[in-house]
């Protein structure tokens, strides 16, 4: 099977990307998606704050979402849910599978990444302690909490405060839970002010700064975390330890571009922001592979994404008609 | 006269907003870069309004839940009302993003719409 351009991942990245290549000609488009549903991450951020820029009002993360699918269906792009790619050759053949086709080989013209990223893990965080039921990130309990409609847990620390763990903080609160404190490592907030302000302070949740998680207690459910102020070198000071009694560990601390297809296709990776190494057409190393969104780095804004990838699908679909030429 | 710094929440830039005022009435307001952020400023001094977002359970629809948010701000000390009114509210796909799951929500004359569509 040959297809002109292939998108890998649905969300607000892929979707722009595809409506722009689209826009400058290219009518052979596919758009993969592991997901059930188009829009991705989008879905569960139901507070609002999206599209400023793009729609010039305030949306929520659906009813953005829902704007660019339902572009993307005006325009009658074929896409593939509940479809996952297993690999991207170097020669942009992209091996995908789903329940109705089995396993797939497409041979692609050009290939867009737009897989977005994913949360850093307990695993990658060193935190001392048990290892209990009842530790999440903070975008799992999101998507528990707004997609699946389950509460996670009652009594709730987070640690780390990026955007995510702070909307997370106001949600938790909303649906009745008790949110002790957000501890962050750093003397600062990786989060927006604005989120401090009407995700925290409106709701009096304490945000300790300079502080960490040195402890995880409980068997099989989370009982309690220890918290501890760090000096100027991130290292837990002894004697300032203080126990909360919790039954929820929420992460919120740091996304990291997910890259597994694009290494497996031998693009060369920057250390600095997790993403490809790409050019100034957002083509990364390998020929024909663009990438545009959060896997190429994480941005705060989904309306940054969406402008990336709108260059994303111009420069791809420039690169195919160059080559028609050929 | 009293003196406040407040965070405008009207958009990522979250401009710090120090004012003067006294009572409901504005002396002075500097480091909004935008209206948006002297709105918020008024109000934050006398009638402080939030928007708020949730999901209610969705029966027989693709998904379990539809997100929703008020159509407006509200009263930012209805925050709890509301949200006490929605966990009685349940609705039946389809749904359509717009429709009207709540009406007048706890008292402030604002309805609360679905935010995605689910079949």
């Amino acid at each position: 099977m040959h297809c002109d351009l292939v998108i890998i991942g649905g969300g607000p990245a892929g979707l722009a990307a595809a409506l722009s290549a689209r826009e400058n000609g290219i009518e052979d488009i596919l758009i993969l998606e592991r997901d059930h549903y188009l829009g991705g991450i989008l879905n569960q951020c139901v507070h609002t704050g999206f599209g400023l820029h793009t729609f010039k009002e305030e949306l929520t993360g659906p009813e953005y979402a829902e704007r660019y699918v339902n572009m993307v269906l005006d325009k009658k792009i074929p896409y593939k849910v509940d479809t996952m790619v297993t690999d991207i050759a170097p020669d942009r053949t992209v091996t995908a599978m789903n329940k109705d086709d089995g396993v797939m080989k497409i041979e692609a013209s050009a290939v867009i990444l737009a897989m977005g990223c994913r949360e850093r893990p307990r695993g990658a965080m060193n935190i001392p302690g048990k290892r209990p039921a009842g530790i999440y990130t903070a975008g799992t309990a999101q998507r528990l909490v707004n997609i699946e409609g389950y509460m996670p847990g009652k009594e709730v620390v987070i640690l780390g405060s990026g955007d995510i763990g702070l909307i997370m903080a106001r949600r938790m609160t909303l649906e009745g839970a008790h949110v002790k404190a957000v501890v962050e490592i750093k003397p600062k907030s990786g989060g927006l002010v604005r989120n401090i302000e009407q995700c925290l302070n409106d709701f009096n949740i304490p945000l300790l700064l300079s502080h960490t998680v040195t402890k995880v207690e409980g068997d099989n459910r989370v009982t309690g975390v220890v918290v501890s102020k760090v000096d100027e070198n991130m290292k837990p000071i002894p004697g300032t330890e203080v126990h909360y009694d919790c039954d929820t560990l929420l992460l919120s601390c740091g996304l990291i571009p997910e890259n597994e297809l694009t290494r497996g296709a031998n693009a060369t990776m920057d250390p600095k922001t997790g993403g490809p190494v790409a050019n100034d057409h957002l083509m990364t190393s390998v020929d024909g592979i663009f990438a545009c969104g959060n896997v190429y780095h994480v941005h705060d804004l989904v309306d940054h994404v969406s402008e990336e990838a709108v260059k994303a699908g111009a420069f791809a679909a420039e690169y195919i008609k160059e080559k028609r030429g050929n | 006269m009293d003196e406040r710094v407040i965070v405008c929440i009207g958009c990522p830039k979250g401009c710090e907003i120090h004012v003067k005022y006294e009572g409901h009435e504005v002396i002075e307001m500097t480091g909004n870069t935008c209206k948006r952020g002297e709105d918020y400023v008024r109000n934050e001094i006398t009638y402080p309004l939030r928007m708020v977002t949730s999901i209610v359970p969705v029966e027989g629809g693709e998904f379990a839940t539809v997100p929703v948010k008020t159509k407006s701000d509200i009263p930012k000390e209805k925050i709890f009302d509301v949200m006490r009114e929605l966990t009685h509210v349940r609705v039946k796909a389809p749904v359509n993003m717009g429709d009207v799951v709540l009406k007048d929500a706890a008292g402030t004359g604002i309805d609360i719409i679905a935010t995605r569509s689910v079949k």
